[in-house]
């Protein structure tokens, strides 16, 4: 009823439900700020993991995960608030396109929400907010631009900074003692990669057993197949030629076509004409000389026997990702029709050893001494999957940080000197900005500062003090200054070689920013109906 | 409940159900109408203007968009309300028509109706409420054209469509970059417009969205691109001098469209029709070949074999291209739309200067871009930001600001914003309803009070003082007899929208005025609505 006591129609479905001003922006700030709280326990060479437990019946539910990664918690959760759907949105952002501060971002978006919402208490409108973090957020990142460097990408000291910036992003994850080794690693896979940003040519197989220190990178390849049997276990000097094809019995493609006939006599014939067409593809496919034939298709027992007799060694049934790998190793192109066998050369793939080699229990072939050598792969050995999983996800992280390094090749200071100087530089411009949008610029410098405050509350240091002491040492001009998680105090970043990606800092100051306005904006929440669900 | 007797005084059934049908009549239906339609209108009030706020909304399936954009919020509200679903539809029809001003004309309507409620309460019928509206929109209609400017777009760099543009991505959460997004959409229109015909063929404006990097790397290009890549993983990733072949035939054997069955009988038969499938592919591809092309599109896809024997011969192909785009690509090069193999002709080949694969970010996207086409009349304008909604949201701001470029260049008429020209029309409606000696003359004071309800409106956003900002605007008009004082919105220390540079389309104002007038009018004429009760 209105205030007059005229009856309101109702306007929307019956369960649609919509919330106005204040009572929508308490709902957005709530979401976004529990979403934020939830991971940023994680943040930090000393953050902690999270277990990830699926809900619901079935055998694959109870399968939890470990993980440490921002995108991977946040993914895995059933949030109903718009808000922190956003947030949640942006991580998943982050981690598509430079892979890490995945957690920084959906921190750093929470609490600038907090440090908003403090604001609007003060009565303060939403768009005198935005307007000011607007500012903020250029001078952010005119600072953050203007304190990177850049170094030659073939020098020395390019490798040493790639070497760094693995360090410390593995340094939040379970592999931290061992980040040294995994860090010289990743970026010797990198490095492999030449410049192309193409993960797909670095394989990462996991298997269980061993510890995580017997994980290593093998320069070859490393398909995970097994060679048919009969066929020869050791090949030097191969000639491998990759093939997408029906080798089972090769169906007639033309459109309407069925087999019709009316004795044995006839059904005996056409066996052998298939027979005969299967003899035959092989025969092309001998004309090319290989001595290992790889296929991504099944290969049924006729031809394998027959290429095993002229004494090619095959691999069936490589997958999609495998194939293009060894392709891409190998130099060899992938092969549908057999028909110019006089390209031979240009279409074999070459390396120097293919061979058997044992994992722990499993059977795997090694390809060493590709033609092309860009691809390689990572063996990864741990206690458990769940271990692995989470050895995984940290080498994919760092793998795309160095890959986005090498593309963007400009670093900043870890141990959130980076933050830290970007507060500061938002604090300098609010002195000279009018009015009410200084104290969202105040707003913005805080929140900045909240990501190495956070660092320092998970690693159980003294926040208030430590911080402090940072801007003290900022402010004398110690450009490399940052924290030492290490002991709790505040260390030269350039003796502790803590660095990080320009673009990983850029990428998560922006997107955060956005989702922040996004939902500073909003006055209005308007929930529809959900869907009814049938039963079935 | 409406019961008819027969001549005994039986009582016989007029609807059916009747027990189950709600059923309002009269003043009742009115007022429930109108206050339906109100509802709506609030909700979009306070999106309305440079400082006006976003919208965020849920869909049955938990997903969640944000936005500024009229037309776009009442069509994910999910109205059910018969009456507010009118509202729905008037801001659709505007956004299919002009494509900007939709919050605008729904909070007009919504003005409109709260004058014909204290009408109603007044007594006054209401045909002759809407008799009086409609003549107080031919009024302001009139003299908006009066008050309306010429401006040149060609000037200085085409600065005004700039600034159309600016006024029109003001109020969207993009407003930061207002000025780098209103030139990429001007940019964009003259591209692809014909300036001799006045016409604008939207179609060849694509708008491709990619989440990442952030608003700013937003960025126009020449070209179309393709979501899609190479169809082998081997195959050249750029091609210079491209000629392209664009099929809408699957590399595959043909499947004749009648119903037709092969019988295979005996061995030589299978033979025969073995070899015939190796020499469809092969004839395929030596088609293609021939005819000169570099590149070959196709709306199908690929069977191993001819996807292997395309590489084989250098012929870089891309398979499940979207009918769409296959129409895009087909003016942008020239090329002509080739249905069956046998009709490859030279001529046919569209050309463009190049046409490679770019990646994204690190989960290994790739896009497919055709640059510098023989007709350069596409192109593309690839959005991108921090999340989808930021994106999503990019995208539709996008969409007006061209939409309002293309109207600039169709009629290049302008009116000021910030509530200045329906101000000005209020000032002259309110001096017609002096004139008019019948009960229309407070219908048509009412229409000059709702015009007034934008400006008002306008300034509660920005958090000035609505009241007297209005009061004061209006005074200024009169005085000066400046029909460009409106409601400074930006603070920027003046009233005058033509310093301002506030920009809005003639057509777009019209267009608003009369489509509101009329869906008011519409509505007042409802005095019974009968509706089944389960709702």
């Amino acid at each position: 009823m209105d205030i007059v006591g005229n009856v309101l129609p109702q306007v929307l479905k019956d369960e649609a439900t919509e919330d106005k001003g204040e009572m929508a922006r308490l709902q957005s700030f709530v979401g976004a700020i529990a979403v934020a709280d939830l991971v940023k326990t994680t943040l930090g060479p000393k953050g902690m993991d999270k277990i990830l437990k699926p809900t619901g019946p079935g055998q694959e539910m109870t399968h939890i995960t470990v993980t440490n990664d921002g995108a991977t918690i946040l993914k895995s959760m059933y949030v109903e608030n718009p808000a922190a759907k956003i947030l949640i949105e942006i991580s998943k952002t982050q981690d598509e396109e430079v892979g890490d501060g995945t957690t920084t971002v959906a921190v750093l978006a929470g609490e600038l929400l907090r440090e908003g919402e403090k604001l609007i208490q003060k009565r303060i409108h939403p768009q005198h907010v935005i307007a000011g973090w607007r500012i903020a957020r250029d001078v952010a990142l005119k600072r953050l631009r203007d304190i990177s460097t850049e170094n030659d990408i073939n020098s020395q000291e390019f490798h040493d900074d790639l070497v760094k910036i693995a360090r410390t992003t593995l340094s939040s994850k379970l592999i931290t003692t061992d980040r040294d080794y995994f860090a010289d690693l990743c970026v010797k896979a990198v490095l492999r990669l030449k410049g192309s940003s193409n993960l797909d040519y670095i394989q990462i197989i996991k298997l269980p057993g061993g510890t995580i220190r017997d994980s290593y990178l093998d320069d070859g390849f490393i398909l995970k197949k097994q060679i048919t049997i009969g066929c020869k276990r050791r090949i030097e000097n191969a000639k491998i030629l990759v093939a997408n094809t029906a080798m089972d019995y090769d169906k007639i493609k033309i459109y309407g076509t069925k087999v019709k006939v009316n004795s044995m006599d006839k059904v005996a014939e056409i066996e052998a004409a298939e027979k005969e067409k299967m003899k035959h593809k092989v025969d092309k496919i001998l004309k090319y000389q290989p001595t290992v034939f790889v296929n991504r298709q099944l290969i049924y027992n006729y031809p394998e026997q027959l290429l095993a007799d002229s004494g090619i060694t095959v691999i069936e049934h490589a997958d999609f990702e495998g194939m293009e790998r060894v392709a891409a190793a190998t130099g060899a192109e992938i092969l549908s029709t057999f028909d110019a066998p006089e390209r031979s050369q240009q279409v074999l793939g070459h390396c120097d050893l293919i061979e058997e080699i044992m994992i722990g229990e499993e059977k795997m072939i090694k390809f060493t001494g590709c033609k092309k050598n860009e691809a390689c792969t990572i063996v990864l050995r741990g206690a458990s999957t769940h271990i692995l999983d989470e050895v995984d996800r940290s080498i994919h992280d760092a793998l795309c940080v160095l890959i986005t390094t090498v593309k963007n090749k400009r670093v900043v200071w870890g141990g959130g000197n980076s933050e830290m100087q970007m507060a500061a530089a938002c604090e300098e411009e609010a002195k000279k900005v009018q009015g009410k949008q200084a104290f969202a610029i105040e707003a913005f410098a805080r929140a900045l500062r909240q990501i190495p405050t956070i660092i320092c509350d998970n690693g159980g240091y003294d926040s208030a003090e430590l911080i402090q002491n940072f801007k003290v040492e900022l402010q004398k001009g110690n450009q490399t200054c940052g924290l030492n998680m290490i002991d709790g105090t505040i260390g030269n970043m350039n003796e502790l070689g803590v660095k990080e990606c320009l673009r990983v800092k850029e990428q998560a100051l922006m997107a955060a920013s956005e989702a922040a306005e996004l939902i500073m904006r909003v006055d209005n929440i308007v929930k529809c109906a959900p869907r009814k669900r049938e039963r079935a | 409940m409406s019961l008819a007797f027969d001549d005994y005084g039986r009582p016989y059934i007029i609807l059916r159900d009747q027990g189950q049908k709600k059923r309002m009549k009269g003043l009742e239906a009115y007022k429930s109408n109108i206050l339906a339609a109100k509802a709506v209108a609030n909700t979009l009030s306070s999106s309305l203007g440079p400082k006006g706020m976003d919208k965020m909304l849920v869909s049955p399936d938990g997903d969640v968009s944000v936005t500024n954009d009229g037309a776009t919020i009442v069509e994910k509200m999910e109205i059910q309300h018969p009456t507010a679903k009118l509202l729905v539809e008037l801001s659709q029809s505007q956004d299919a028509e002009i494509g900007d001003g939709t919050t605008g004309v729904v909070v007009l309507a919504g003005k409109l109706l709260e004058q014909a409620l204290t009408l109603l309460d007044k007594g006054i019928h209401p045909l002759k409420i809407s008799d009086g509206f409609d003549r107080a929109c031919d009024v302001a209609i009139k003299h908006l054209e009066t008050i309306s400017e010429e401006i040149d777009i060609q000037a200085n760099e085409h600065e005004a469509l700039i600034q159309a543009a600016c006024t029109a991505l003001g109020s969207k959460v993009v407003s930061k970059r207002k000025r780098e997004l209103g030139k990429i959409a001007v940019t964009a229109v003259l591209d692809v417009a014909d300036l001799a015909r006045r016409d604008v063929n939207l179609d060849l404006i694509k708008i491709q969205t990619k989440t990442g990097g952030s608003v700013e790397d937003t960025r126009l290009i020449s070209g179309i691109l393709i979501d899609k890549d190479m169809s082998h993983p081997q195959m050249p990733k750029e091609v210079k001098d491209a000629k392209i072949c664009l099929l809408t035939c699957p590399f595959e054997p043909p499947k004749p469209k009648t119903k037709h069955n092969i019988n295979i009988s005996s061995a030589d038969d299978y033979k025969k029709l073995y070899l015939q499938e190796q020499q469809y592919f092969v004839d395929m591809v030596k088609l293609v070949k021939n005819s000169g092309a570099n590149i070959a599109l196709c709306q199908w896809g690929f069977d191993d074999e001819a996807n292997h024997l395309l590489l084989q011969n250098e012929l870089p192909a891309v398979r499940w291209v979207s009918g769409t785009d296959v129409e895009l690509i087909a003016m942008a090069t020239g090329a002509r739309i080739i249905p069956r193999f046998q009709e490859i002709t030279p001529e046919k080949l569209g050309k463009a200067g190049c046409v490679k694969e770019v990646q994204f970010g690190t989960s290994n996207e790739r896009m497919l871009v055709i640059e510098n086409c023989q007709c350069t009349k596409a192109v593309t304008i690839l959005i991108r930001g921090g999340s989808q909604m930021i994106v999503d949201e990019a995208k539709r701001s996008i969409h007006d600001a061209i939409c309002v470029i293309r109207n600039l260049i169709k009629d290049n008429r302008i009116v000021y914003g910030g509530g200045s020209a329906e101000l000005a029309c209020a000032i002259q409606v309110l001096q017609y309803a002096d004139e008019v000696s019948s009960v229309e003359q407070y219908a048509i004071r009412s229409f000059a009070d709702a015009l007034e309800g934008i400006p008002c409106c306008l300034a509660d956003n920005c958090g000035l003082n609505p009241i007297t900002s209005v009061a004061q605007a209006k005074a200024l008009q009169l005085k000066e007899n400046n029909p460009r004082i409106g409601i400074d919105c930006m603070e920027l220390g003046t009233i005058d929208m033509k310093e301002q540079k506030i920009y809005e389309t003639l057509s777009s104002k019209k267009q608003q005025i009369q489509l509101a007038t009329q869906v008011v009018k519409m509505i007042l004429k409802i005095d019974d609505v009968i509706a089944p009760d389960d709702y």
